[in-house]
């Protein structure tokens, strides 16, 4: 990609970013560095380590990852592994796999057909939460659940969704309401494409797999890889699974954003340890970040 | 006019003014109290905001305004959860804020004390709250729900009963004697196997898993615990019973329910809308017996609620919770029954604890307690007011409140209740047997309660 | 008919049979959403209601908690981040890409990772003790301000790729002409990234209808309360919900939204990047 330069000195930058940098410290910058810190205390809410918290060191880090029963159902080890799984089923295959795939069918087209696939895929992204999982809960009804009256009729049977299969359940819901944002940011960095590079290609007959492989592969690669980092931090840390399953049954779709408000929010409200685990999961996303981007500049290399 | 003539005018104009503005101030001033619960006119807890509304805050600012202290009281109308309310609570008491009277579940209270964010009743008001008339119309039973160490910390202002519900007609159908009332677990059981047989589709549901909060705790364990034997807890001794025969048994009870006979339905347990699930069970008759509180009676199934029971008062019963058998039940009982309750609370940062102190006093008074129970009969809180209207839940109270205990009221409480529902989810589930459920339970609650305070029984 | 054409009439019925089963798949489950409202005898299941009806839109009307807090509280707080982090990250992307920042991208990866951390449970805690200090629990500017904090990132990225994309002539040649930096940026540059800042705009406006853990530990008034928060007036003392009741709310809670959307993308087109061919 070109290095764009700059048309302003920096003096004038600072004004258009003054706002924004006003934003980021208040609102960013300093309740993360207070949640950073609580992570090494024992606070809570309620109960006597309420008002005398103590510092504990890396007691609520240890405590995470203790092995004697990390990966007990319930358990952070255990949260990890189910978010890995949530995260590779939603994220990568479900909405990354679905948006481009979407993005794609529709590249350069316009008309009647685009508009009301891109709308109704919208719509399920931008439908509020709490009704969203309303109606999923309902979809997914063992008994009266319109997908299962759907499957039934094409001989797949009654799958008990919510209870037998309810990472599944998490996953097709998260890839449903996510698959728009993959596909907007994929949709539009197809755009960035100039078009005469296809159109040639088109007159010398390359097959749509050339095409790819040559043209929008090489070009997007950076775009892609971006928007994957994005999509993997938006679905490691959305919570709205759990108004349909509330982790269970019995801890078995508990993600870690569900664990983390397990610990936070109830009970004793242990938050100490709850921003231990809010930092693990940051240093998570930014180690993912960091192999996804050394691996295409490993690519580049090659 | 002269310029020293308009500047006195001026002057006596200010102070005239001024004068009457002080008369003004000391005179008609009203003070503002705040109210709040979780109750919105037109939505949940309709008839509590109701009777605040139009009875209860007219007719006390009336009394006030007349007596020339000028009160004025607000409600609040809390519109989310009950989860959403108590952190509300935390967090504005832990920074010298808050409502002036807030509703309370009386479990929260001992957390909250322990946090340091709720003071004694005679502390926030003076010492002239327990010269109130009304302690005297309350047990001390109920007055134990709002205390702790011995202090009062508000008003109760209802309390509860649990029991075991049932389908008259499923019980016909499937040619069981009425009225029913079993004497053992055993008799339970096989009261379920025969409806098994006679086809029903989930005979037996007691409460377990996490889904269902504190509901599996007072609904589900402890009215089985109870029957075993012994308590959550050792009221002599100070520890929490972390082993023992009772909790074994307990358990198995759930297994056989759930995992060995499918006497009961384990997915309504674990599935995260298996309340209302269990609720609509019981009202389409797949559901024949569920262990419920009263308000299960009074509101759930009481003709307009959305889980109305056609002509109820013909088709369900209720019967008590029996002892694992006679006389083998906690303090030698033959039957059991866990309370919980609510009340109100004066918020120790106030600016007008008095003034909240005459309107929770009013409000707890035995008119405006007879008001509220002509609008919703339930269980009374106050010996001078009966049970208005419901004579199946007059027989409720005076069948059970005599064999009804209460919770440990400690700050610890909140947290061994959660792994009590995490217990009762891994045996229900099949993921654990009750020897290693109860090994959890007892390492979780050593953990949280100390090694100190803690016991087994053998 | 040649092979070409053959082959072309292929990939549209192919488009067509795709587009369908998309269309499908994303519409089926909102299926519940449009017959249970107007179902009096509403459970889980999808059943075109015999006798379609409003009455449960009317007893809903009769919440007016929850009435206010939809047409009112959602109006006000998702009006407000929506200007703010519009206008925000539009300035700030501008700065970011018309003057040199080094590791500008870094940078605003970095502020997403924090954002993502104090959106999350575990900062609610310290989020209320910093509003509190600002005096602004229970009030709309409290909300609208700590959202935007945690929009502004995304937003931030969202608007780069935009702003990236046009170019500098315009404002370069401005410039020589002797306009103000912030002449250029007003009647130069937010011409043309118009649909970027309308799609960031939107996407704030949806973020912050839906929103629910910010505003339940930041406002107290009944008179504030969002209609997220007062869906749960729709569910009984013991914490089961009435479908009926909550199936109006939620229609009613959804059309605005969608009102919105269809409008802003029929008169500006709603896409990330892509407002200028090069």
């Amino acid at each position: 990609m070109e290095r764009k330069h700059a048309i302003f000195p920096a003096r004038v930058g600072i004004i258009f970013l003054t706002p924004a940098i006003l934003f980021v410290i208040v609102f960013l910058l300093y309740p993360f560095v207070r949640v950073f810190l609580l992570s090494f205390t024992n606070q809570t809410l309620l109960g006597t380590t309420a008002p005398n918290p103590e510092f504990v060191g890396l007691d609520n880090y240890r405590h995470l990852f203790n092995p004697d029963r990390w990966m007990r159902l319930g358990e952070f080890g255990s949260a990890l592994k189910i978010t890995t799984q949530f995260v590779v089923g939603s994220a990568l295959i479900g909405q990354a796999g679905m948006g481009m795939l979407i993005a794609w069918a529709f590249y350069r087209k316009r008309g009647v057909l685009r508009e009301v696939v891109f709308t109704l895929v919208i719509l399920a992204w931008i439908i509020p939460e709490t009704v969203v999982a309303f109606t999923w809960v309902a979809f997914l009804d063992w008994e009266f659940g319109t997908l299962n009256s759907v499957l039934e009729t094409v001989g797949l049977g009654r799958p008990d969704w919510l209870f037998e299969r309810p990472l599944q359940s998490i996953i097709l819901f998260n890839s449903w309401r996510g698959t728009a944002f993959s596909m907007l940011l994929f949709s539009g960095a197809l755009e960035t494409i100039p078009p005469s590079y296809v159109e040639t290609a088109e007159v010398v007959g390359a097959t749509a797999w050339q095409k790819f492989r040559d043209i929008f592969f090489p070009l997007l690669r950076g775009h892609i890889l971006t928007d994957l980092i994005l999509i993997t931090l938006w679905t490691f840390n959305v919570f709205t699974p759990f108004l349909l399953t509330g982790g269970g049954p019995a801890k078995r779709t508990e993600v870690v954003s569900i664990y983390t408000y397990r610990t936070a929010f109830m009970g004793r409200h242990e938050f100490g340890k709850g921003s231990s685990i809010a930092v693990v999961m940051m240093l998570i996303n930014l180690g993912l970040a960091l192999i996804y981007l050394a691996s295409i500049r490993r690519r580049r290399a090659t | 006019m002269s310029r020293s003539k308009f500047l006195t005018l001026l002057l006596v104009t200010v102070l005239a003014l001024g004068a009457l503005n002080i008369g003004l101030v000391q005179a008609q001033e009203p003070v503002k109290v705040t109210i709040t619960c979780r109750c919105v006119v037109g939505g949940v807890n309709h008839n509590l905001a109701v009777w605040l509304t139009t009875f209860t805050i007219p007719t006390f600012e009336e009394a006030m305004a007349a007596q020339g202290t000028p009160i004025d009281v607000e409600l609040v109308e809390f519109g989310g959860g009950d989860e959403q309310l108590k952190e509300q609570y935390a967090l504005d008491l832990s920074v010298g804020s808050g409502y002036d009277i807030i509703s309370f579940d009386g479990f929260w209270v001992p957390e909250f004390v322990g946090a340091g964010l709720l003071k004694p009743l005679a502390e926030v008001v003076g010492p002239e709250v327990n010269d109130w008339e009304g302690w005297g119309h309350i047990s001390d039973g109920i007055q134990a729900i709002l205390s702790y160490q011995g202090e009062r910390y508000g008003i109760p202002a209802g309390t509860d009963v649990r029991q075991i519900f049932y389908r008259k007609d499923l019980f016909e159908q499937a040619g069981i004697a009425l009225p029913w009332q079993p004497t053992s677990w055993e008799e339970v059981l096989d009261t379920a196997r025969t409806l098994k047989e006679a086809g029903i589709e989930t005979p037996l549901q007691v409460n377990a898993g996490t889904a269902m909060g504190e509901a599996t705790t007072m609904q589900g364990y402890f009215m089985v615990l109870l029957g075993a034997g012994h308590h959550l807890y050792d009221f002599d001794d100070g520890k929490w019973i972390i082993k023992s025969q009772g909790i074994l048994d307990t358990l198995n009870f759930y297994k056989t329910v759930y995992v060995d006979e499918g006497l009961g339905d384990a997915r309504m347990q674990l599935l995260q809308d298996g309340r209302n699930r269990s609720f609509v069970g019981f009202r389409d008759g797949q559901i024949a017996m569920l262990v419920e509180g009263d308000w299960f009676w009074r509101s759930v199934i009481a003709p307009g609620s959305e889980t109305a029971v056609e002509n109820r008062n013909e088709v369900v019963g209720w019967a008590m919770m029996p002892a694992k058998e006679p006389g083998a039940g906690y303090r030698g009982q033959d039957f059991v029954s866990i309370s919980g309750g609510t009340g109100w609370l004066i918020n120790p940062n106030t600016p007008h604890p008095k003034e909240a102190w005459a309107f929770l006093s009013y409000m707890s008074s035995r008119d405006q307690v007879r008001a509220f129970e002509l609008m919703q009969p339930r269980i009374s809180f106050r010996d001078d007011v009966e049970v208005a209207g419901d004579p199946v839940m007059t027989a409720m109270a005076n069948a059970l409140l005599q064999y009804s205990t209460v919770r440990p009221m400690l700050p610890e409480y909140p947290l061994i209740s959660t792994e009590i529902q995490l217990m009762t989810e891994r045996v229900v589930s099949g993921e654990m047997s009750p020897e290693e459920a109860m090994d959890a339970f007892a390492e979780a609650v050593t953990e949280i309660a100390g090694a100190d305070n803690v016991k087994t029984l053998e | 008919m040649n092979s070409f054409v053959i082959r072309s009439w292929l990939a549209r019925g192919l488009l067509f049979a795709f587009s369908v089963v998309i269309a499908a798949s994303f519409v089926t489950p909102l299926l519940w959403l449009i017959t249970a409202p107007f179902n009096t005898q509403a459970n889980l299941a999808v059943t075109i209601p015999t006798n379609p009806s409003l009455a449960n839109f009317e007893a809903v009307y009769h919440n007016k908690f929850a009435m206010r807090a939809l047409f009112q509280n959602n109006l006000i707080i998702g009006g407000g981040v929506m200007v703010l982090v519009a206008g925000v990250a539009t300035m700030a992307s501008y700065g970011l890409s018309r003057t040199h920042v080094p590791g500008r991208d870094v940078l605003v990866y970095v502020l997403i990772l924090f954002s993502s951390v104090v959106s999350g449970t575990a900062a609610m805690v310290p989020i209320f003790l910093l509003v509190f200090r600002l005096g602004l629990i229970d009030t709309y500017a409290g909300v609208i301000l700590v959202m935007t904090g945690g929009l502004l990132p995304s937003a931030i990225f969202i608007m780069r790729d935009f702003i990236d994309s046009i170019p500098r002539s315009y404002e370069e040649a401005a410039l020589v002409c002797g306009a103000s930096s912030l002449r250029v940026f007003r009647d130069v540059a937010l011409p043309m990234v118009r649909p970027g800042v309308v799609v960031v705009a939107i996407w704030a406006f949806v973020n912050a209808w839906g929103a629910f853990l910010i505003p339940s530990v930041l406002l107290r008034s009944p008179d504030r309360m969002p209609a997220s928060i007062a869906s749960y007036s729709f569910y009984t003392e013991a914490g089961t919900p009435n479908l009926t009741l909550l199936s109006a709310y939620a229609f009613l809670y959804t059309i605005p939204v969608l009102v919105l959307y269809l409008i802003v993308n029929w008169r500006f087109g709603f896409r990330f990047f892509g407002g200028i061919k090069s």
